[in-house]
């Protein structure tokens, strides 16, 4: 009984401090906020997904049609849209890259802070 | 120690409650440390979870019966690896189970993710916490594994079914499934709340639901396995409430495997997506519901007990507020793309969802009918075998048939020239095999004869996508036939695993279709020297032995089988009578031929004291395809689950470009 108190106390004491083991480690850290990614990110992040998407859905056309999955006439009436998306992806892409750099530190860009 | 498991689970409860509140109020004040502290608290919670379920497997082990979970559960003559089985096997240990595997599962979901996805994984914290939450509270306040008494001199022993190596692993392997469908619904339930409704949820979550799948699918086939082997009625699933119950999470998460391919490939169907996410999970939240509430009548289900409606209130609360949040998130899930034709990879993706949706929802139906029947007219109307069978077939067999075609059309749209081209071969295949089905007799079930076809074309589009892909692999470079084909398949493992998937599910409708529809069965009352048949085989009952093994006595009839001219050797079938559970099982006699996969299946289905029997003999065709299948179901599951490379490389790339830190 004694024993297994001990040691349930042992657990609790283990556990509070795991919990409290970032405010232990920065009592007074020079910043406490979450990164958050702002809108330009999130946009830009957004289209990387699309970019990654035009692409790969280009790679397996390519090989689709590579092993007769998809017919000649199929291929030639779908690598055309695709390589426009995959195009536009990469201009609007280029476009958000450009808008970033141009952008002074501190205009919009809050400062990076890991968290874990 | 039971103070001790108690106290452990009390930190648990504690833990969990602290990582809802604190995640929650991190997540919407955005600070940064109590987001951490969160956190740690659901990887602390694990820790105390292990301590508990540590004092409980310790106690079972011990045999300490001053533990009620211990003494209901084991006895001293019960074999120690059933013993070990006796922490799931009970109410409050499945329980713990549930809780140990959820808080672990939580704490390397957030653990592994926090780094590329951290803005996504602090609302993925409360969500895990809160159902952690509950599970904490069932075993701390209404169902605790850790009740003690004045120990008794021996337990009530384990119920003679359970006694079954196949009980090591069935039952942990469906917790992990339903446990694992967690992960996909608190990172749903996450990107949700916070508004990041971009990919990060669907490849964080990728490979954890394809887990919690595999585990699903294998567990039930160990299950189906156990019911053929144990439960001695003649066949491996009985469209039982409980079993139903695992194998509705499952239809809703394949359901989901597909359609996900559609919005990573074309962006499209994220309502869809978490819709089936979230239904996939309150699925098993119910399954869970009918196993432990007592409502059912089941083999499977524990007995009467008060978490009922707990669960029901737990349930009605996640379907709630998930579809709050998804009808507030609405605008944002709108998809920038449409469904261009009718005829493409993705409209048969779709088909399959409905089909796999309307299985789901019709079982449901016949899940839940018995309740609403006495609930409203106070007698509850089973809905038997001819009810489920008729919508396996309605529904089943054109899902047999949309995954060959599936795979075989080109994404956004096909033309019907193409389709009859791609499909020449494969149909061809398929109409042969029917016929020559049909002239070898195989028309006595159409049902049957269809599943046969359609798995013939399913079977000739694998190994045609195989071959081309392999043959355009050895074109682009590969230096041998070999070094192709694994090419073919590292460098898209999802897609080919897919297949081989497949081809498990093509195995496992032929065991289907074989030993349900052109199964023979004959009865036999037998003195010892007579002989009965069935089918082209002869079984003589030869003798009758009684034995005793550790905690029963084995009475067997020993027959001696013939098939034709050619002696088969003996078979054995009969009975165990449990000393201290005092219960009689019937132990099957089973005689597999390994090159037509066919069973030989006795029941002694009594064994009269003048040493008559009474026989039940079954001739199952194709039965042993269905485990063959399981087997091959793993294979392919893994070679999709196992980590690619270039993949990670492209998300790491990506996420670093947008200036998150690469580590995942």
């Amino acid at each position: 009984m004694t024993l297994a108190l001990l040691l349930a106390a042992l657990l609790a004491v283990a556990c509070v401090l795991t919990v409290a083991l970032p405010f232990l480690r920065e009592p007074e850290p020079e910043s406490d906020s979450l990164e958050e990614l702002d809108e330009t990110e999130r946009h830009r992040l957004e289209l990387l997904e699309a970019r990654d998407r035009a692409l790969a859905a280009l790679k397996e056309l390519e090989f689709d049609h590579r092993t007769g999955t998809v017919s000649d006439d199929d291929y030639r009436a779908l690598v055309g849209p695709l390589r426009r998306e995959a195009a536009a992806a990469l201009q609007a892409l280029e476009g958000v890259r450009t808008f970033v750099t141009q952008v002074p530190v501190g205009e919009g860009r809050p400062t990076r802070e890991r968290i874990s | 120690m039971a103070e001790l498991g108690r106290a452990a689970l009390i930190v648990t409860l504690g833990l969990t409650a602290y990582a809802l509140v604190a995640g929650a109020a991190a997540a919407h004040v955005g600070r940064r440390r109590l987001a951490l502290s969160a956190q740690n608290a659901l990887v602390a919670a694990f820790g105390s979870t292990l301590v508990a379920a540590a004092v409980l497997l310790a106690a079972l082990l011990r045999n300490d019966f001053s533990f009620v979970y211990v003494a209901q559960t084991t006895s001293e003559a019960l074999p120690t690896a059933y013993t070990v089985s006796a922490f799931w096997g009970g109410q409050e240990g499945s329980l713990l189970l549930w809780l140990l595997v959820l808080t672990g599962f939580g704490a390397a979901a957030v653990r592994l993710n926090r780094g590329w996805a951290r803005d996504l994984v602090v609302w993925v914290v409360p969500v895990f916490a809160a159902v952690a939450l509950f599970f904490s509270f069932l075993v701390v306040v209404v169902a605790s594994p850790f009740a003690t008494q004045p120990a008794p001199v021996d337990g009530a022993g384990m119920t003679p079914s359970l006694q079954n190596p196949y009980m090591l692993a069935h039952p942990p392997l469906l917790y992990l499934g339903f446990v694992g469908l967690t992960v996909p619904f608190a990172f749903a339930l996450g990107a949700l709340i916070s508004g990041r409704m971009d990919e990060r949820w669907l490849v964080a979550t990728r490979r954890w639901t394809l887990l919690a799948w595999t585990a699903l699918g294998i567990g039930q086939l160990l299950g189906a396995h156990w019911a053929y082997e144990e439960v001695g009625w003649g066949g491996y699933y009985a469209w039982d409430p409980v079993e139903n119950a695992a194998l509705m999470p499952w239809l809703a998460a394949t359901a989901f495997l597909h359609s996900v391919m559609i919005q990573e490939k074309r962006g499209m169907l994220r309502v869809w997506n978490v819709l089936l996410v979230i239904l996939a999970f309150s699925l098993s939240l119910f399954g869970t519901f009918l196993t432990r509430s007592g409502v059912v009548n089941s083999i499977h289900s524990f007995t009467q007990s008060s978490i009922g409606p707990w669960f029901l209130a737990f349930i009605a609360v996640v379907v709630a507020v998930s579809l709050a949040v998804v009808f507030w998130r609405l605008p944002q899930l709108r998809s920038p793309t449409k469904l261009e034709s009718p005829v493409s990879r993705e409209a048969a993706f779709l088909y399959n969802n409905l089909l796999l949706l309307a299985l789901c929802l019709a079982i449901l139906w016949g899940v839940v009918y018995p309740m609403l029947s006495e609930a409203v007219r106070g007698e509850a109307v089973v809905l038997g075998r001819s009810y489920y069978d008729f919508f396996l077939r309605i529904f089943g067999l054109p899902l047999l048939l949309l995954m060959g075609i599936g795979p075989l059309v080109a994404w956004r749209r096909a033309s019907l020239r193409s389709l009859g081209t791609t499909f020449r071969w494969p149909s061809a295949f398929a109409l042969v095999t029917g016929a020559v089905l049909l002239g070898l007799g195989a028309g006595s079930s159409v049902p049957g004869l269809i599943a046969y076809t359609f798995a013939s074309f399913v079977a000739a589009t694998i190994v045609l996508e195989f071959a081309r892909g392999t043959r355009a692999r050895k074109a682009l470079g590969a230096a041998s036939w070999p070094g192709a084909f694994s090419s073919l398949i590292s460098r898209n493992r999802r897609r080919y695993g897919g297949y081989v998937v497949h081809a498990a599910i093509v195995l496992l409708a032929i065991g289907i279709a074989g030993s349900s529809a052109f199964d023979t069965v004959a009865e036999a009352r037998l003195t010892q020297g007579q002989t009965m048949s069935i089918a082209d085989y002869r079984l003589t009952y030869e003798s009758l032995d009684e034995r005793s093994a550790a905690n029963a006595t084995e009475l067997r009839a020993k027959l001696q089988v013939a098939r034709g001219d050619r002696d088969l050797g003996t078979l054995e079938a009969g009975k165990n009578a449990y000393t201290i559970e005092q219960q009689i099982s019937n132990e099957v006699g089973i005689r597999s031929d390994p090159l037509t996969g066919e069973d030989l299946f006795v029941i002694a289905e009594q064994i009269d004291p003048d040493g008559t029997i009474y026989l039940r003999v079954f001739v199952k065709p194709l039965v042993n395809l269905i485990w063959i299948a399981g087997l091959v179901f793993l294979l392919g599951s893994l070679i999709a689950l196992w980590p690619d490379a270039r993949e990670q490389r492209r998300l790491v790339e990506r996420t670093r470009d947008v200036g998150v830190p690469a580590t995942r």
